[in-house]
C-alpha cells in the first residue's frame, strides 16, 4: 500500500476487524536511538495504559550520555512496559512486543525477545551504512535469522513524512514524528485510549501548534496503518486489573517522593528547605520540589554536594524541615556534614537515589550498593535510621514516614531509592491527605534545667524518645551553643571527659535503635514454607513475582520485606529463625545478608546481581526452585564470561 | 560615586527601589539596653595567652550591644580552627560546625530566617583553604551574612602548618625548606568573587575594627571582613610591623569620600603618603610631590577602585589598606529567595495538597 491508502481519521472507534484476542498480561518495550524520543513514546503508552485501568510497572533504560553517537549500541535507549489485568509487582523480564526503531536497537535488544515475539521494525534505518556501523554483515530484515520471530517491517519514517506531506514541514522535521506512528500503531494493537496523548501533544507542542498538529497526525496515521494493514490481522485486549478501589494515578518514584517532601512539610507545619546539587537520577526531584513554592517550600541549588546539606542544616537549625537529595557519590561527599547532623541531633532528611557504583559507576542505571555506606559510611560511631521504599508510589509513604522520624527523634534520617524506583512508574491509589498524620515539631520554648533554675540544656533528653529539645534562634532565654564537639550528657557544654563520651556514644545509638518502627510481615501463604525470602527496596517486585511463579507450580516459599533497614522491625530476629533457609536477593554483593548474619547470628544466604537492571522475576523464579531443591545457585553465573559488548 | 549605590551604612542613603535594605532589617530590636556581659557566655575562653582572638572577642562582645537587636536573634556559625571556638564564648545562639563548611549552614539559615543577624566566624585556613568554595559562592550569591575571616597566615589548632595567606618562603612544620605556595590575597579573592561588602582591620585596632563592623552589620548582603591577628605560638609578631612606631607609613586607612592620606602628619594636618593612579593600577607617592587633585578620593561604590587599593597590599606588609573597600548593594540572594516563595504564596494562597498528590490524571477503581 501507499501513504495515500491511510485514512488519518480520528481512531477513537477501533472496532473495525476480526475480535481482539485476550490477553492477561503484556510486556512492550520501545527502542531506538537516543534522540528517537523512546522515553517520550513508553511515557505516553503508560498514561494511556493508566487511564485505561490496568496496572502497570516501567523500567526506563537509557544511557548516561544525553546524545550518544547516533545509530551506535551505546546510544540505544528504551522503555519497557508491563501492564496486566490482575496486579503485577515488575516491569516484566521479556518483552511479548519489540519495537526496533533502529538496527542498533534490534542488535541491542532482539536477545531478550522469546521466540514467537512480536517484532515490529522501523525499515527506513536498516541502510548498508546503518547495518555496518554497528557490525551487521547482512541485513537481519533478510538473512533470515529472525525467523523465529513474528516481525512486522514497517517503512515508519516514509509513512510518516507521508502522512505529513501536506503539513508543509521539512522532511527532517516531519521523520521526528515517527515515534507518535509507533504509538499509534502500539495503541490501536492494543485498544489504548487516545484522548490523552492527542491533549497532551497539543500542550506540549502549545507554541508551535504546527508540530502538535503534525504530531497527531503522525499517531493517527500509526492507528490507521495497523487498521487497515493485512499485515495487523490480530488486535489485543488487555482488561482492567480488578485494583483496590479509590482513585488512581500514574507516578514514577521521582515524582512521588517530591510529593512525600511537600506532605511532609504540611503535616508537620514546617517550612521545607532543599539544598541540592544537580546529579542523576536524583535530579528530578530538585526539578519537582522547585514548582512547589507555594506549599512553603524553598529549593536552593547549591554550588556543591556538601553546600546543599550544609544549608539543610542550617535550616534545620533555624527550625525549617532540612532536606537534601543525591545519588550514592553525593552521600560520599556529604558524609562529614551527616555526620555532624547526627551529633547535632538535628531533623534532616538525606535522599540517596542509588545507582551503580563505585565513583561514577553507571549513572543511569540501578543498584542498591548504598546500604552500607548509609549505615556506617561515616567517621566515629554515627547511628541513624534508614528507610527504603519498595516501589515507585511508596516513595511518598517513605518520604513522609522519614521526615515524621526526623522530627520526632530530631535525628538525620537517609532515604535509600533507586534509579529503577526513580524512573519507574505504577498505578499508585492517591492517598487522602486529609488522612495523613500530623507531627507536632515540639519546639522548645522554655528553660529545662532539672534544678529549676532559667538554664536551658540543649542534651537534656525525652525520657521516651531519647531526643533532645529543638530550640530554634529567635527563642529568648534558650541561647546555647552547639557543634560537632562532644557535648556534655545533658547540659550540651563541650565535655572531653572519657565517662562522659562513652555515655553519649551510647545514648545516640540507643535512640536509633529504640525509633519504633512496624513489625516486619512475612507473607506465608501456605504457612508453612520452609524457605523465607528477605528482601529490601526495589527487589520487592521481583522478589514477589518470583515467589508467585513458585507458587503456582505448587511449591511454598514464605516472603519479606524491609521497609526499616536502621533499626530493624522488632520482631525480625524471631521471624528470621523459625525458617530453615533464609535467603537475600539483593542488587550488591549482599549488604543487607551481612547486617542480618551478624545481628541475628542467623545463616542467611546470598543471592546477588550486578547489572544495572532489576532481577527478573524468572531468574529468581529458578534461584527461588534452586534452594528449594537444596541446590542452592550462585550468584554471578549468568553473563559471567567478557562478552565485549558495551550496549 | 559610580552608578553602583553604597549602603545607609556610609551615610550616602541611597533609594534603592528595595524594601529593608539595611542588614539588619527584619530584625527584632532589644526592648532594653544591652552590654557586653549580657553577649558574654559562661564558657571559659580557652586560646592560647597572647592570642589576637581574645582582642577580637572583646570588641564584639562591646560591639554586638550597640547594634540594638535581640540576642537571640542573633547567630554565629563557625567552622573548624581556633577562631572557630568564638560562638561558644558568646551568649547569643551558634554552631561550631564542621571544617570550611561555615558558609552553607549560615545560608540554609539566612535563606530561612530574615529576622535572624547570622554571622560566620572563620579562619585563613577554614575560609580560603578547604572552605574556599563556598566562601566565593556565598560571596556572589549576595546572601545576607558577616564573615570575620581571621587571617593569622597559619595552622594554629594542628600545630603551625603553612596556611594559603601564609608568606612564600615561611618556614614550619610542613615546609622546612620554605612554603612554595603562592598566598591568597583575601580582599581580591573576595572582590573577584563579586562579595558587595570588604573590609579590613587589625585586631589590636579597636576602633577601626568596630567601625568596620557596624559597617558591615548594616550592609545588606554578604560582608566579608578580614581581621589581621596575631598567632603568639606558631606565627609570633607577623603583624608586629603594623602595631610598632612606623606602623603609620605602611598602614593606608580608606574614608569613603576622602583623598587617601597616610603616614606621619604633613603640613596641611592629613599624612605625607598619597595614593595616586599609575595607569591602572595604584601607587604610593609623596603627597607634597603631587597635585592634590591627583590624590584618588576613596569610593567604596567602586569595585574597580577595591580591587586597585587590594592590589597594595603586599605580603611583605609594605602598604596595608585598612577600612572599608566595597560597601555596594546588589539584590541578594536570600531576599529573592523569599520574594520568589512569596510571590507563588500570593499567587495560590490556599494551596491543596490533595490536589497535588491527584495531578491532572486519575481514574476511579469502584469498589
Amino acid at each position: 500500500m501507499t501513504t495515500g491508502d491511510i485514512d488519518v481519521g480520528n481512531p477513537s472507534h477501533p472496532d473495525a476487524g476480526p475480535a481482539p484476542l485476550a490477553r492477561d498480561r503484556v510486556v512492550i518495550r520501545f527502542a531506538g536511538d537516543s534522540g528517537d524520543g523512546m522515553q517520550l513514546t513508553g511515557d505516553r503508552f503508560t498514561s494511556e495504559t493508566a487511564t485505561f485501568g490496568n496496572d502497570l510497572s516501567t523500567l526506563p533504560n537509557f544511557p548516561a550520555e544525553i546524545r550518544a553517537p547516533a545509530g551506535t549500541l551505546p546510544g540505544v535507549s528504551s522503555f519497557q512496559l508491563h501492564f496486566a489485568n490482575y496486579d503485577i509487582v515488575t516491569p516484566g523480564d521479556r518483552p511479548d512486543v519489540l519495537v526496533a526503531m533502529n538496527p542498533a536497537a534490534l542488535k541491542a535488544n532482539i536477545g531478550d525477545l522469546p521466540p514467537g515475539g512480536i517484532l515490529i521494525v522501523n525499515t527506513d534505518e536498516f541502510t548498508k551504512r546503518n547495518l555496518t556501523k554497528i557490525g551487521y554483515a547482512a541485513d537481519p530484515l533478510e538473512d533470515g535469522s529472525l525467523d523465529t520471530y513474528q516481525v512486522h517491517p514497517v517503512a515508519m519514517a516514509t509513512l510518516t513524512r507521508g502522512a505529513l506531506e501536506e503539513t508543509g514541514l521539512s522532511k527532517k522535521d516531519a521523520e521526528r514524528a515517527k515515534n507518535m506512528f509507533a504509538l499509534g500503531l502500539l495503541s490501536w494493537m492494543y485498544h489504548r485510549p487516545s484522548e490523552g496523548t492527542e491533549r497532551f501533544l497539543r500542550e506540549k507542542f502549545a507554541r508551535r501548534p504546527d508540530l502538535a498538529e503534525a504530531n497527531i497526525l503522525a499517531f493517527r496515521a500509526g492507528h490507521a496503518y495497523g487498521e487497515t494493514t493485512e499485515s495487523f490481522a490480530v488486535t489485543y485486549e488487555v482488561a482492567p486489573a480488578k485494583l483496590e478501589s479509590g482513585t488512581y494515578r500514574q507516578i514514577t518514584g521521582n515524582t512521588a517522593l517530591s510529593y512525600g517532601i511537600v506532605a511532609a512539610g504540611q503535616v508537620t507545619g514546617l517550612p521545607v528547605f532543599l539544598g541540592s546539587y544537580p546529579i542523576t537520577p536524583a535530579s528530578d526531584i530538585l526539578h519537582e520540589l522547585s514548582k512547589h513554592k507555594a506549599f512553603g517550600v524553598t529549593t536552593f541549588q547549591a554550588e556543591d554536594e556538601i553546600s546543599g546539606i550544609g544549608a539543610a542544616l542550617g535550616a534545620s537549625f533555624g527550625g525549617a524541615l532540612g532536606v537534601t537529595t543525591t545519588s550514592g557519590p553525593g552521600i560520599a561527599l556529604k558524609s562529614e556534614t551527616i555526620g555532624l547532623a547526627v551529633a547535632l541531633e538535628l531533623p534532616l532528611l538525606i535522599v540517596d537515589v542509588q545507582r551503580g557504583g563505585p565513583s561514577t559507576g553507571l549513572p543511569t542505571k540501578t543498584e542498591q550498593a548504598d546500604l552500607l555506606q548509609a549505615m556506617f559510611g561515616r567517621n566515629g560511631e554515627a547511628p541513624l535510621p534508614i528507610i527504603a521504599p519498595r516501589s515507585p508510589g511508596d516513595c511518598f509513604g517513605a518520604a513522609v514516614e522519614a521526615a515524621r522520624i526526623a522530627v520526632t527523634y530530631r535525628t538525620p534520617v537517609i532515604l535509600l531509592s533507586d534509579g529503577a524506583l526513580a524512573n519507574g512508574s505504577e498505578p499508585w491509589k492517591v492517598p487522602d491527605a486529609s488522612t495523613l498524620e500530623s507531627v507536632d515539631p515540639n519546639f522548645a520554648t522554655e528553660p529545662n534545667a532539672p534544678d529549676g533554675s532559667d538554664e536551658f540544656w540543649p542534651y537534656l533528653r525525652d525520657a521516651d524518645t531519647l531526643a533532645r529539645p529543638w530550640a530554634v534562634p529567635g527563642t529568648p532565654g534558650l541561647e546555647h551553643r552547639i557543634g560537632g564537639l562532644e557535648k556534655a550528657d545533658g547540659r550540651g557544654s563541650i565535655s572531653y571527659e572519657p565517662d562522659n563520651h562513652d555515655r553519649m556514644v551510647r545514648l545516640r545509638a540507643e535512640k536509633i535503635g529504640g525509633i519504633r518502627v512496624p513489625d516486619a510481615e512475612v507473607d506465608d501463604p501456605s504457612g508453612d514454607a520452609d524457605v523465607l525470602v528477605v528482601g529490601w527496596g526495589s527487589t520487592y517486585g521481583p522478589i514477589v513475582a518470583g515467589a508467585r511463579r513458585v507458587r503456582g507450580m505448587g511449591h511454598r516459599v514464605a516472603t519479606l520485606h524491609l521497609r526499616n533497614l536502621n533499626p530493624f522491625p522488632a520482631n525480625l530476629g524471631e521471624l528470621l529463625h523459625s525458617y530453615g533457609t533464609v535467603l537475600v536477593p539483593e542488587m550488591n554483593l549482599g549488604q543487607l545478608v551481612m547486617l542480618l548474619r551478624a545481628r541475628y547470628l542467623v545463616d542467611a544466604q546470598s543471592y546477588t546481581k550486578v547489572s544495572g537492571l532489576p532481577f527478573k522475576a524468572e531468574e529468581l523464579q529458578d534461584v527461588f526452585l534452586g534452594y528449594l531443591d537444596g541446590s542452592h545457585p550462585s550468584s554471578g553465573e549468568r553473563g559471567s564470561a567478557p562478552q565485549g559488548v558495551d550496549a | 560615586m559610580t552608578d553602583q549605590h553604597t549602603s545607609p551604612a556610609l551615610g550616602a542613603l541611597v533609594d534603592l527601589g528595595l524594601p529593608g535594605i539595611g542588614g539588619l532589617d527584619g530584625v527584632p530590636t532589644a526592648e532594653e539596653p544591652q552590654s557586653a556581659k549580657d553577649f558574654t557566655s559562661d564558657q571559659e575562653v580557652r586560646w592560647c595567652p597572647g592570642c589576637g582572638d581574645y582582642a577580637v572577642l572583646a570588641a564584639v562582645r562591646s560591639f554586638l550591644p550597640t547594634l540594638g537587636i535581640k540576642r537571640e536573634n542573633t547567630v554565629f556559625v563557625s567552622g573548624i580552627g581556633c577562631s572557630s571556638r568564638f560562638p561558644y564564648y558568646l551568649n547569643t545562639y551558634g554552631m561550631h560546625s564542621i571544617h570550611g563548611r561555615a558558609p552553607t549552614i549560615a545560608t540554609g539559615l539566612a535563606i530561612t530566617r530574615p529576622d535572624l543577624s547570622v554571622w560566620v566566624v572563620t579562619g585563613d585556613g577554614d575560609a580560603l583553604s578547604i572552605g574556599g568554595n563556598h566562601l566565593i559562592h556565598a560571596l556572589r550569591r549576595n546572601v545576607n551574612l558577616k564573615i570575620l575571616l581571621f587571617n593569622n597566615r597559619i595552622y594554629g589548632l594542628t600545630k603551625g602548618q603553612y596556611s594559603p595567606t601564609s608568606e612564600q618562603g615561611k618556614v614550619t612544620k610542613s615546609t622546612p625548606l620554605g612554603s612554595i605556595d603562592h598566598p591568597f590575597n583575601p580582599v581580591s579573592m573576595a572582590l573577584g568573587a563579586e562579595a558587595t561588602f570588604v573590609g579590613r582591620a587589625i585586631d589590636s585596632d579597636r576602633k577601626n575594627l568596630t567601625a568596620v563592623l557596624g559597617a558591615a552589620a548594616a550592609h545588606r548582603g554578604t560582608a566579608l571582613v578580614e581581621i589581621l591577628q596575631d598567632c603568639p605560638i606558631f606565627n609570633d609578631g607577623s603583624f608586629d610591623v603594623l602595631r610598632k612606631d612606623g606602623k603609620e607609613n605602611r598602614i593606608v586607612p580608606l574614608t569613603h569620600g576622602e583623598p587617601i592620606r597616610f603616614g606621619s602628619e604633613g603640613a596641611d594636618g592629613l599624612g605625607t603618603h598619597a595614593v595616586v593612579a599609575d595607569g591602572l593600577r595604584l601607587k604610593v607617592v609623596d603627597a607634597a610631590s603631587v597635585d592634590p587633585s591627583d590624590i584618588v578620593v576613596h569610593d567604596a561604590g567602586s569595585h574597580e577602585l577595591a580591587f586597585a587599593l587590594s592590589r597594595l597590599s603586599d605580603q611583605d606588609l609594605t602598604h596595608t589598606v585598612t577600612g572599608i573597600f566595597r560597601d555596594s548593594s546588589r539584590a541578594t540572594y536570600d531576599d529573592a529567595a523569599r520574594a520568589q516563595v512569596a510571590q507563588a504564596k500570593a499567587a495560590d494562597s490556599a494551596p491543596s495538597l490533595q490536589s497535588l498528590l491527584n495531578g491532572r490524571d486519575t481514574w476511579t477503581v469502584a469498589g
